[in-house]
């Protein structure tokens, strides 16, 4: 007769447990079919898993975001595109299981003097996945194809070191042009504007893949869709079911096809990251994307093997605009703004998964950079809340002539809390009146960028390559990037010097002098580096975490269950 | 009989032979309030729901004035932490260490404003818009009914994001925005009963006397809507208050510091294993005001239903 | 008579679409140009000469009105032109893929909902006033009660996630993947529709025909089913036009929190990604259905009520 009643229950299940599982040790919260263990891994003489221990069916699913806006590797932007075509396709150089970049489709390079030509020798025995041969023409192909004004890559801006680059794209100059040279079938030279000490690295992203001519010319736009992509990497393209799953088996013609263990891996696109989690305690998924923000505590007590937290390579900072009141020529309200926010709380009650609070741009860990380290990074709070309200007082504001002033977000749930605390924390230490103003992405990236109602924004910046220049850059005069206004010509010059140094540990040395510039202007409230964080599958390895949060399927490994689940998942 | 074809009558004179009749009307009309007042009464859950929705009101806006905490202060001692009475957060934090108790009364003030102040403008709207439509037919109705039916085509998601996106956060817009959607229904609810009860005798009866269009709307077809407009309107309030909740799913409702029932809930929801206060106390008050005005909508519609007297 | 007044009205309605469909599409279309930001706006701005070829690539680059009659000419043919976010597909593809998830979903949803709706409201008006009535009607409400984002996930944590009955997400045209968006997205239909009933049930069993019937001493069952039931669905059907069309284009909350390829989040997502072409034919495909829907209520309204006509004015 009311068939919804037991609908009511259900839901009333449901409710009581979850307000159970706040408070109390039990089996809520607990994965169901997670819970068995691995066995214990055991390796062969050669560094690689003994077969002995490996699952039989080698098949991962990893939680993948949002879904891939295409998979042509020139025109893909997103990350989580990015992590799909590192298993398709293989560039003249490849990142190893940490990070590191190896030689790819290159065998091995040589780097001229003047650190402008680079000469890379091709690999002999490359093919595609449809069995073609894969020689130095294919790459001579791709680039060109990326750097051509018909091809519209919003990405080709990662090549733009590249000779002539920026004329091609702009229709000056034929593709032709591009410092870009096939010696034989198997070497090519590539010329550059300038030293590029990361250019090695740019190689091993998705806009440099190579992409198969005769695969592009039968399908054109089509090229890259289920049962037609051609690739050249560890994996093929089995199937893609639009914003269900994209999957990959296993490239046979693969140059290390004998060493890969992951037969076939399933990315799964998931647009809210708290179904995601979801799906991977339900025993769906392998590996997330991301894990929801706020739920650190609770993570790390039900899913602490699963928990995995490592810095990355981005810094989440307030910037000013320095083009307007109240913030023009008024560094000392700047920094007493900056001194004002206690970075510690942020990062420990607020952000919980281990970020490490900053105070200066660039994050720690970039190939080998140490950031400047300004001397009140050393104080303690109260030492820089006490000079904060020095400083404040100074540049002209008290109780009654309170500052105020909008923070400006764009809409996120950690972005908002984030922003909530820094007012708070103005208003409890300074008495700033500050109005939180939440923007829809678009609109707040242009007003960022008009800069004429902005005052203190949000900025969170991801770096594309391993490299303190990718910071430093955005606060150069007149680039598209510079939202704050900043104009500082020692700081313009030392970039500039940057730009043609070879020497490895002066060019360090004038980067660490420019952000040091950079950090005494004020231009930014630095608030913590970023980590990644993810719940991955115990049984999964193979994988290693690293700063540019690359994790190709092809070093995993799926280890089998043990046959009597001992320990805590048989006892309760 | 075609009323393209004659011209509106002027609003009804003193000389009207048959103004006699509709003072008569009139007396009928009032009596009739009283006693549906008197049958609401009767209405036990109708009752107890309004008793509960004047606590509800009464906390809503004394509650933040009286309790120890302001809205946007952030307990860096205490955040994310349950229910407790030692910290006197009795219903918990959220993750800045705000009170969920102010908060959730705070939002309230948001949610029950946004809630009645939209449905009102969608009642105004839609009542006259649709009683007029089917009440005259023909051309009038369909030219009508097709500006209904295309601002109808317009996915409402698609209209009040760009209105958010276009202007911003802005509570004003929030009520313009859900009201000039939902009068839409009201208008072809209304019309629907129109185009039911205007074949009827009684409605024939008035238009033999002469009684003008705009009397007969006002007179006849609106009160006898009643019944429906009421259900329609209690099932409004509720839903207004969702949508609500849905922009702020969307990340596109009230500004912060500000709250509402919905913002609080689509934060709870986020936290509901991890911190399920946070969820549980708003949208228990979410919950039973939208079960009040639903059983006092009930009682209403049971109060006014003409028919029960005819 | 009515025959006749009904093909007329339906030739006259189906001629309209094309109109209502016109100013749609211009309102649409210069709505979202009107949103601040481009489809090609990121956290990372684009070097001038790349953002001039993508601008030229997708005709950014011509005059406002020049693209809108690109667009009318184009969507004519009955092309809605790639998604600018989407590369690989054609929006035309995307509303394929999409449409039949979402219909499928929304359409059970409709049905269980319509079904359980006019259940709960007519026991509730025969029983009005009483426990049954509190109780069915108690439960019926909680649909409109508590929001489905926070419905759904608790279902997922119920019944996925603890107790691994179902699938906690994903799509694979599974029974088992469509239970709990289907049931999401009919709880709070279900509460309209039952309250809608049991409005007119009661109404309607007030009325003078029907104590005609009963005092002809015709069974009860009968003079429900025969002579209350249809008139009493009425406001039913008058709310169940728009609400189908919503349910089948797709809920953005369930799509997202199902994991669901539907349509529905294609509405939200292409606005705030100003995915331009994609957003038009979103915004173009509701407005046919929803007419298209509205077209068929109007057609069920006539034939469940002999009292309107639509030959002749009053």
């Amino acid at each position: 007769m009311t068939p919804s009643i037991p609908k009511l229950l259900l839901i009333c299940g449901a409710l009581s447990s979850l307000t159970a599982c706040g408070d109390r040790e039990s089996d809520f919260g607990r994965p169901l079919e997670r819970r068995s263990q691995p066995v214990e891994l055991v390796l062969l003489e050669d560094g690689r898993p003994d077969p002995e221990v490996l699952a039989v069916d080698q098949f991962i699913r990893r939680g993948n975001g949002e879904e891939p806006e295409t998979l042509d590797p020139h025109l893909a932007e997103g990350v989580s595109a990015a992590h799909i075509l590192r298993d398709l396709f293989e560039g003249l150089t490849t990142e190893s299981s940490e990070g590191e970049i190896n030689p790819g489709a290159a065998l091995r390079w040589n780097i001229s003097r003047d650190a402008r030509t680079y000469t890379f020798y091709l690999r002999r025995d490359l093919t595609w996945s449809n069995g073609e041969p894969l020689n130095a023409e294919d790459f001579v192909f791709s680039l060109r194809r990326v750097l051509s004004p018909e091809t519209a890559s919003s990405t080709s801006r990662t090549l733009l070191p590249i000779l002539n680059a920026r004329e091609v794209l702009a229709g000056e100059l034929p593709v032709e042009d591009l410092g870009i040279a096939l010696l034989d079938e198997f070497t090519l030279q590539i010329t550059l504007t300038g030293p590029t000490p990361y250019f090695l690295g740019l190689l091993a992203s998705p806009v440099a893949f190579p992409v198969n001519r005769g695969n592009l010319e039968e399908l054109g736009d089509q090229f890259s869709r289920s049962g037609q992509l051609v690739s050249n990497g560890a994996y093929i393209l089995q199937e893609w079911v639009p914003r269900v799953r994209i999957d990959l088996r296993k490239n046979p013609e693969y140059r290390e096809a004998g060493q890969i263990l992951i037969d076939r891996v399933s990315y799964i696109p998931t647009e809210d990251r708290a179904t995601e989690i979801k799906q991977f305690r339900a025993g769906e998924l392998d590996w997330t994307y991301e894990v929801p923000n706020n739920q650190f505590k609770w993570l790390q007590r039900y899913y602490p093997e699963e928990l995995v937290v490592s810095p990355w390579m981005g810094s989440y900072f307030f910037g000013f605009n320095l083009t307007q009141e109240p913030f023009i020529d008024n560094p000392s309200l700047r920094m007493a703004l900056s001194l004002a926010v206690d970075r510690e709380i942020i990062t420990d009650k607020v952000t919980q998964f281990g970020e490490q609070p900053s105070f200066s741009l660039v994050p720690p860990g970039i190939d080998g950079y140490v950031p400047f380290a300004p001397e009140y990074a050393d104080w303690t709070q109260e030492e820089r809340e006490h000079e904060s309200r020095r400083l404040y007082e100074q540049a002209g504001y008290s109780d009654e002539w309170p500052l105020r002033v909008e923070i400006r977000y764009n809409t996120g749930d950690n972005h908002k809390k984030i922003a909530l605390a820094v007012a708070s924390m103005w208003k409890q230490i300074l008495g700033v009146n500050a109005t939180l103003v939440n923007e829809e992405f678009r609109v707040f990236l242009q007003n960022r960028k008009q800069k004429l109602i902005t005052q203190v924004f949000r900025v969170g910046w991801i770096s594309d390559y391993n490299d303190p220049y990718s910071f430093l850059e955005l606060f150069l005069t007149g680039n598209g990037q510079n939202d704050y206004g900043y104009s500082n010509s020692t700081f313009d010059a030392l970039l500039e010097e940057v730009g043609l140094e070879r020497v490895r540990a002066r060019r360090e040395r004038l980067m660490f002098e420019a952000e040091r510039v950079l950090m005494s202007d004020h231009v930014i409230i630095p608030i913590y580096t970023y980590v990644t964080k993810r719940l991955v599958n115990p049984h999964l390895r193979g994988w290693q975490s690293n700063v540019m949060d690359t994790h190709p399927t092809r070093y995993m490994f799926k280890l089998k269950a043990r046959e009597n689940p001992s320990g805590e998942g048989a006892s309760q | 009989m075609n009323i393209e074809a004659k011209p509106r009558s002027p609003e009804l004179s003193v000389e009207d032979p048959f103004a006699a009749a509709f003072a008569e009307e009139d007396v009928r009309g009032r009596s009739l309030w009283v006693d549906a007042w008197h049958r609401l009464l009767k209405n036990r859950a109708a009752v107890v729901s309004g008793v509960i929705m004047a606590i509800m009101l009464l906390m809503v806006v004394v509650g933040p004035m009286v309790l120890p905490w302001e809205g946007d202060f952030t307990d860096w001692d205490n955040t994310s932490s349950p229910p407790s009475l030692e910290t006197k957060h009795w219903f918990g934090t959220d993750a800045v260490g705000r009170d969920i108790l102010v908060r959730t009364l705070e939002g309230g003030r948001i949610s029950l404003l946004v809630g009645l102040v939209a449905t009102l403008v969608s009642l105004v709207i839609g009542v006259t818009y649709g009683a007029i439509a089917g009440y005259y037919g023909g051309m009038t109705d369909r030219v009508m009914m097709r500006v209904v039916d295309i601002v109808y085509a317009l996915p409402f998601m698609f209209f009040v994001i760009l209105l958010m996106v276009v202007f911003g956060r802005n509570i004003v817009l929030i009520f313009v925005a859900i009201g000039a959607v939902n009068w839409l229904d009201m208008a072809r609810i209304v019309r629907g009963q129109t185009l039911s009860l205007k074949n009827t005798e009684f409605i024939e009866a008035a238009r033999a006397c002469g009684v003008d269009h705009h009397s007969i709307i006002r007179r006849h077809i609106v009160p006898n809507l009643l019944g429906v407009v009421m259900v329609y309107v209690t099932l409004t309030i509720p839903q207004v208050i969702l949508v609500e909740s849905f922009l702020s799913f969307l990340g596109l409702g009230v500004q912060e510091p500000m709250s509402s029932w919905g913002a609080l809930v689509n934060d709870g929801a986020q936290d509901m294993e991890s911190a399920p206060w946070t969820l549980v106390f708003p949208a228990a008050f979410l919950t039973v005001t939208l079960y009040c005005f639903n059983y006092i909508g009930d009682g209403m519609r049971d109060a006014l239903d003409p028919k029960d007297h005819l | 008579m009515r025959q006749e007044g009904l093909l007329r009205h339906a030739a006259v309605r189906l001629l309209g679409l094309i109109p209502t469909l016109l100013v749609l599409i211009t309102i649409a279309f210069f709505l979202i140009r009107m949103a601040p930001g481009g489809p090609f706006d990121g956290e990372k701005v684009l070097p001038p000469e790349i953002r001039a070829n993508l601008d030229a690539n997708y005709h950014l680059d011509e005059p406002l009105l020049q693209q809108y009659f690109r667009y009318l000419g184009q969507i004519i043919t009955g092309d809605f032109g790639p998604s600018f976010q989407y590369k690989d597909w054609t929006v035309n593809e995307l509303i394929a893929q999409g449409f039949p998830v979402s219909a499928t979903v929304g359409g059970l949803a409709m049905l269980l909902a319509f079904v359980l709706g006019t259940l709960i409201g007519t026991v509730a008006a025969l029983r009005q006033n009483t426990a049954v009535d509190y109780s069915v009607m108690g439960v019926a409400m909680l649909g409109i009660s508590i929001p489905n984002f926070v419905v759904a996930p608790l279902l997922i944590l119920g019944l996925a996630v603890y107790a691994g009955w179902l699938p906690a997400g994903g799509w694979d045209w599974s029974w088992q993947r469509m239970i709990l968006p289907v049931i999401t997205l009919a709880l709070p239909a279900i509460a309209y529709i039952a309250r809608l009933t049991r409005g007119s049930m009661i109404e309607v069993l007030h009325s003078n025909y029907i104590r005609t019937a009963r005092a002809k001493g015709l069974p009860e069952s009968l003079v429900i089913r025969r002579h209350a039931f249809k008139p009493a669905i009425l406001p039913v059907i008058s709310y169940m036009g728009p609400a189908t069309a919503a349910l089948i284009t797709g809920s953005v909350v369930v799509e997202r929190i199902y994991s669901i390829p539907g349509l529905g989040s294609y509405f939200v997502q292409g606005a705030l990604n100003r995915d331009y072409t994609l957003v038009m034919g979103v915004v173009v495909f509701y407005g046919v259905v929803i007419v298209v829907l509205n077209f068929i209520v109007d057609l069920l309204y006539a034939w469940l009520n002999p009292r309107i006509r639509y030959s002749e004015a009053p």
